[in-house]
């Protein structure tokens, strides 16, 4: 078994709704993740998948200590990350770097590509001596694909995968251990998504790195994922292999969710059976009691309104569901390609 | 003309509307006259919906499938894009060349268009109700009350649970899937014959989005619409499209039915597409990429436009523009070496 590199324990992070401007009375907490754990094994990638509103970006900026967790921890290597502070954060921040979702928005429009890759250098002059920092941008452009000699561009003169390459670029610079991934190929257009995707397991393998890759697109999810986690309403509804994942699922929504993904094949869709859910997720800031999916579930009983189904391995299945019906059933027909 | 494709008609010449083509767009051509220099973004779009038929225009950013129905629905903005020829047909009356007044008509009662972000299609002030009863009143000269009315039953049509309330509620109220549903409600309330939808379903979740292409399936076999069904993705046209017509640079690349284009693309770019997708029913393929970058549109490569990026490109291809010719029955490509494409194995 390989070692955990990240271990996250009934990780909470909630935002106050407040109310008034200058009494300001605290009305609700946006519970934008409830109790999330999980860990991330050296040199593999989870998937983290769940729709809109199921706290997974949030839980991206709580694993890049970016926001300070509501309750539960972020163990990196046996570190707290949430306590650390000074040196040992900066130390600390070397080792996890993030690819951001949107390639127009997170380059900064004033500044040429070798300054933004050069940026974390500034910050951590130990990894770069200022005369080798020029060489290191043109390695890393070339590394991801781009020109060397685009070096004094600015971002606007970039396409759109371009871009999400010059940001793995700068992720990649500090040699980080940990890449996490918020939604890096969704913005993509479907032939330069493949690229960015080719490109992340190739640097993977070439530099060991361990990803948490997130996104809403289940398929891309399948495609890089070794372990795959379903969150719904700030918690894990379900988290297992791919295969398990994929193959078995035995949590209700991940089964629905499953049969959603419309699949390219034209000859399936008269026997595809989709299961209908109705209705939108509920708000974060008053989620249903017991199990927050009873109320779009069609198993749903009495005992999911009362007891929270805890995360864990149920009869019949070989991995932790959030279901008190965890049932498997066959969604999706796989093939080897 | 448009008749190099002979596509099936479908059965919906038996219901009470007209049979036959009901919009058709030869040869569309629309420039973008911008201070950087002209950016020719349709060159020569030709394709037709019927009655009842759900055609999915596939292209990525940039591939002109927008402004194809913006020029369709007139909404094109003008300066800086500007129709350079070609007619764009609805019952055999070219839209291009009518009277404003004319021209308006056809909109909302013939032609109607859904868009992609409902939030900004829709206007913020105004509560949803009173944006979908405005039609009533000024197209049908219907009474406050009476457009009420109708509006709330739109609304229900489209499965937006208590209508009544919901009338008064504004866009911002909504969430992303009810916003969809309330401008498929607008947009269905002139009862159009042909109806556009522009990446209806990308910025949807895909639980919403499964309900919202169920929806429009539904309201189009009732009405027997024409559906022009503009998107990126590959899945949602395997799912509901009954032909497909494939855009790259501003030209039809290919089109055909819905299964003989997934069975054997005939043309490369369909092809690169197809093999770059992950599937969720597949595991362990290694995606096979297209290389480089769609055209630059103010400068696009003579010859075939595919070119650069093409694994079959002879040196035919950077001389002599493909036309979109006939391969085998029902289906078309603008690729010098479609017949080999469709004759392979």
């Amino acid at each position: 078994m390989t070692e955990n590199i990240l271990e996250v324990r009934d990780l909470v992070k909630h935002y106050p709704v407040t109310r008034g401007v200058v009494f300001k009375k605290t009305i609700g907490h946006v519970k934008a993740v409830d109790g999330v754990s999980f860990e991330l094994r050296a040199g593999e990638t989870l998937g983290v998948v769940g729709e809109s509103g199921c706290g997974k970006s949030t839980l991206a900026r709580v694993l890049m200590n970016l926001e300070k967790p509501t309750g539960g921890s972020v163990h990196y290597k046996g570190q707290d990350i949430s306590k650390l502070s000074g040196p040992a954060l900066r130390r600390l921040r070397r080792q996890i770097q993030l690819v951001m979702q949107d390639p127009y928005t997170s380059l900064n429009p004033r500044m040429t590509v070798g300054d933004l890759i050069g940026e974390p250098f500034e910050i951590h002059p130990e990894v770069a001596p200022k005369a080798s920092r020029r060489d290191k941008v043109k390695e890393l452009l070339d590394l991801v694909g781009l020109n060397p000699e685009h070096i004094h561009r600015y971002p606007h003169q970039f396409s759109g995968g371009q871009r999400q390459r010059i940001g793995i670029a700068r992720a990649l610079a500090l040699r980080p251990e940990i890449i996490v991934c918020d939604e890096p190929v969704s913005a993509l257009d479907v032939s330069i998504q493949a690229q960015v995707m080719n490109l992340l397991e190739k640097l993977q393998v070439e530099f060991g790195l361990s990803y948490v890759f997130i996104a809403h697109d289940l398929s891309v999810v399948r495609h890089l994922s070794d372990r795959v986690a379903v969150m719904y309403l700030g918690k894990i509804a379900e988290i297992g292999t791919e295969d398990e994942i994929y193959e078995r699922p035995t949590h209700p929504y991940t089964q629905a969710l499953l049969s959603a993904v419309p699949v390219p094949d034209p000859t399936v869709r008269e026997n595809k059976a989709i299961i209908r859910l109705s209705g939108d997720v509920p708000s974060p800031v008053s989620p249903p009691s017991g199990c927050r999916f009873r109320t779009r579930c069609w198993k749903a009983q009495d005992v999911c309104a009362e007891q929270v189904p805890l995360l864990e391995i149920r009869p019949g299945s070989d991995h932790p569901s959030a279901c008190h019906f965890a049932e498997r059933r066959e969604i999706v027909h796989t093939h080897e390609a | 003309m448009s008749d190099i494709l002979v596509s099936e008609q479908s059965a919906a010449g038996a219901s009470g509307r007209p049979s036959g083509r009901l919009l058709e767009v030869d040869d569309l051509r629309v420039e973008f006259r911008t201070r950087d220099g002209v950016a020719k973004v349709i060159n020569g779009v030709t394709y037709h919906v019927d009655a009842g038929e759900t055609l999915a225009v596939l292209g990525e950013s940039g591939s002109g499938k927008s402004v194809t129905a913006q020029t369709i629905m007139g909404i094109l903005d003008t300066p800086p894009g500007f129709v350079t020829g070609g007619q764009v047909r609805f019952h055999g009356k070219d839209m291009l060349a009518m009277p404003f007044e004319e021209r308006r008509r056809i909109r909302g009662e013939g032609i109607a268009m859904i868009f992609q972000d409902a939030l900004s299609a829709l206007n913020p002030v105004f509560t949803v109700g009173f944006q979908i009863a405005e039609q009533f009143r000024v197209r049908r000269g219907m009474s406050r009350s009476d457009a009420k009315k109708r509006a709330i039953e739109m609304l229900d049509q489209v499965k937006i649970p208590n209508a009544k309330g919901r009338y008064s509620s504004y866009p911002h109220q909504f969430s992303g899937g009810m916003r969809q549903r309330a401008m498929i409600a607008m947009s269905l309330a002139l009862d159009p014959e042909v109806l556009i939808a522009d990446e209806p379903t990308t910025a949807l979740d895909v639980t919403v989005q499964a309900q919202i292409m169920d929806l429009l399936a539904e309201l189009q076999r009732e009405r027997q619409m024409g559906l022009i069904l503009i998107t990126h993705d590959l899945g949602v046209v395997a799912d509901v499209a009954d032909r497909i017509a494939v855009m790259y640079a501003g030209r039809i690349v290919e089109e055909a039915n819905v299964y003989d284009l997934y069975a054997k693309p005939a043309h490369p770019y369909t092809m690169g597409l197809i093999n770059s997708i992950p599937r969720l029913d597949e595991k362990g393929q290694q995606l096979r990429t297209i290389k480089g970058l769609p055209p630059n549109l103010m400068n696009i490569p003579p010859g075939c436009p595919f070119n650069p990026r093409c694994p079959m490109a002879q040196p035919v291809c950077r001389e002599k523009v493909p036309p979109l010719l006939q391969v085998g029955s029902g289906r078309a490509s603008a690729c010098h070496f479609a017949e080999e494409l469709v004759n392979r194995d």
